[in-house]
């Protein structure tokens, strides 16, 4: 509550604590913002360095798909081709976001328009118990249960692809569904009753209204759910097997940009090549992480401006 | 009045009473409707007209712990007898809302969308009732050209027309208004009753206002609401002039609500 200057300007009690108040709030406001550009900074310098201090070409690490840090120089290395990785990433974060949609989308709509009393009672706090267990939690159980069943059912050795993007689905899923429940939320009742009132039934309002008014909430959900998945470290690298290699198919193991740095950091020394070029990856995910967000933003300016 | 008792009932109204939850809403209403006629349903706000009108098809189905007991009949056929076509009921019987509530989707698909979910698919056709209906309420001529924007983007009163075309994209034979002008400015308001005195040729028109003037202006028959029941209901020169009931004089005259 801001007082009025008014009465603010008589009572120097109430004027001093306005100035603490406010010298209090904009200390927090500057400690994110320090925070945040010590964090670009540092990963900037660091995963630049490897660029312009190691003098590694950026476009063998970005599309190079050898991966030996350890290589020496007599045996033509070391080598650092990260393009494995990158595409670990996009195929775990676009797999599990294509199995997470759907069901999250319907998940929502189950919960706001078939079953609003009892389904949502049900389901508002197992969503929030599955956000709240932790990554490690999804991650043993995803090794203990998935990659044993896929190991006997699909083939191969059961850590793979396939495993990292059956815990992401899982992991996202809250995610894209509360979001979701948000959109459908949001859409005005006097929509909903327009429809009704044309003699729509309740599925030809949910397909062709409801789904329509909520469906950049839905874009803007999945698009959260993606930039989750894309940053889990944890979770993935207990069942994805951390392979090396170029991926040929989703049964194999392999890495994932998040993985190979929680693997490798503990292994290098800072400032070393080896080291500078997990802070590279950082900056990838830094900038994708940024674009996911540049994403969100225009989503929702679009859905503004179409529900204006 | 000779000619208008004459004229014939399509709604009518039975010992009607509603009740939210524990709380009556309507008490023991009958009232007919006659075919092509306005009936303006006026009384001070909380006196059930909206939930009147509500439940003249049936839309009060959606609220939540609704009860009713009586009669609607409508072609011979009381409306909440079991098995009755609630689709039918919906698509005869049409609702423009207080609030403009287009469809977050364009001009053109806001006005098909009824049509199409009853099963027209034939682009021609569609097209066909799109322009009837747009040209029915008014508006063809302002958005002829941008039938394929964002119904948003038009202006509250085109909205509001655009809603009355919508419903008449179904072919109602009867139109139930809720204080269609209560949210527009003069201008929009003044086109809104222009248009309902060129649509009542063709339909039965039952228009909820808050504005006694509108109801003299516009309708045929005036029907009282005070407290959740009917109190007077007359031909509205009649109601107006000469009201029957004192609580419906002190309405009129301003005296509450
Ligand atoms: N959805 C609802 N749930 C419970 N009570 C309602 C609901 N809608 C209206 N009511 C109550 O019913 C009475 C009549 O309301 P309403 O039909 O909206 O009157 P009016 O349209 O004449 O202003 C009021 O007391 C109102 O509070
Ligand atoms: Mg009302």
């Amino acid at each position: 509550m801001e007082a009025h200057p008014l009465i603010a300007g008589r009572r120097t009690r109430e004027g001093f604590r306005d100035r603490l108040g406010y010298a209090a709030t904009l200390l927090s406001v500057a400690v994110i913002l320090v925070a945040v550009a010590a964090i670009y900074l540092f990963v900037f310098s660091r995963g630049l360095a490897t660029f312009f201090v190691n003098h590694v070409n950026v476009l063998d690490f970005l599309f190079g798909t050898e991966w030996r840090p350890t290589l020496t120089e007599s045996e033509g290395g070391p080598k650092f081709g990260v393009l494995p990785f990158i595409v670990g990433s996009f195929i775990v974060t676009f797999f599990s976001a294509l199995i997470a949609g759907p069901i999250g989308i319907g998940a929502a709509i189950f919960m706001t328009e078939i079953a609003p009393s009892w389904g949502r009672k049900l389901m508002q706090p197992v969503i929030e118990i599955l956000v709240g267990i932790p990554s490690v939690v999804y991650g043993f159980t995803g090794l203990t249960l998935i990659v044993p069943f896929l190991r006997e059912h699909a083939g191969g050795l059961g850590f793979g692809l396939l495993a990292g993007i059956l815990v992401l689905a899982v992991m996202i899923l809250p995610t894209v569904t509360s979001i979701s429940v948000d959109a459908l939320s949001a859409v005005p009742p006097e929509i909903k009753a327009g429809s009704y009132a044309l003699g729509a039934t309740r599925w030809q309002t949910i397909w062709r209204i409801l789904m329509r008014a909520s469906a950049p909430g839905f874009v803007t959900a999945v698009i959260f759910g993606m930039a989750r998945a894309f940053g889990e470290a944890l979770a993935v690298q207990m069942v994805i097997g951390n392979g090396k290699n170029m991926p040929t198919s989703l049964l194999e193991p392999a890495s994932t940009i998040t993985t190979v740095i929680t693997m490798n950091m503990g292994n290098t020394v800072a400032g070393s090549v080896e080291n500078n070029v997990l802070w590279s990856l950082a900056l990838l995910l830094l900038l994708m992480s940024t674009v996911f967000i540049f994403a969100v933003r225009w989503v929702g300016r679009r859905g503004r401006l179409m529900s204006r | 009045m000779t000619t208008e008792t004459k004229a014939k009932t399509v709604l009518s109204v039975r010992g009607l009473n509603l009740y939210y939850g524990r709380a009556q809403a309507l008490f023991d209403i009958s009232l007919d409707v006659r075919e092509r006629s306005v009936l303006a349903l006026i009384g001070p706000s909380g006196s059930g007209k909206s939930t009147f009108l509500r439940s003249l098809n049936r839309m009060n189905d959606l609220v939540k712990d609704v009860r009713i007991t009586g009669e609607v009949f409508w072609r011979g056929k009381n409306i909440y007898a079991p098995g009755v076509d609630l689709v039918e009921v919906r698509k005869k019987i049409g609702m423009v809302f207080q609030r403009p509530n287009p469809f977050p989707l364009s001009i053109y698909d806001n006005i098909a969308y009824g049509p199409r979910i009853h099963g027209i698919r034939d682009r021609r056709r569609l097209d066909e009732i799109v322009e009837r209906s747009l040209r029915a309420a008014a508006l063809w001529d302002e958005v002829k050209d941008r039938l394929h924007e964002s119904a948003l983007g038009l202006s509250g009163g085109q909205q509001q027309r655009l809603v009355i075309a919508r419903v008449l994209a179904v072919e109602p034979e009867i139109v139930l208004m809720d204080e269609p002008t209560s949210a527009l400015d003069p201008i929009s308001t003044a086109r809104i009753e222009a248009l309902i005195d060129e649509l009542r040729s063709r339909y039965t028109i039952v228009i909820v206002t808050h504005n006694m003037q509108q109801a003299a202006r516009i309708s045929d028959e005036t029907a009282f609401f005070l407290n959740g029941r009917l109190i007077e209901h007359a031909a509205t020169a009649e109601l107006f002039q000469r009201p029957k009931r004192k609580e419906t004089e002190d309405y009129i005259t301003g005296r509450f609500g």
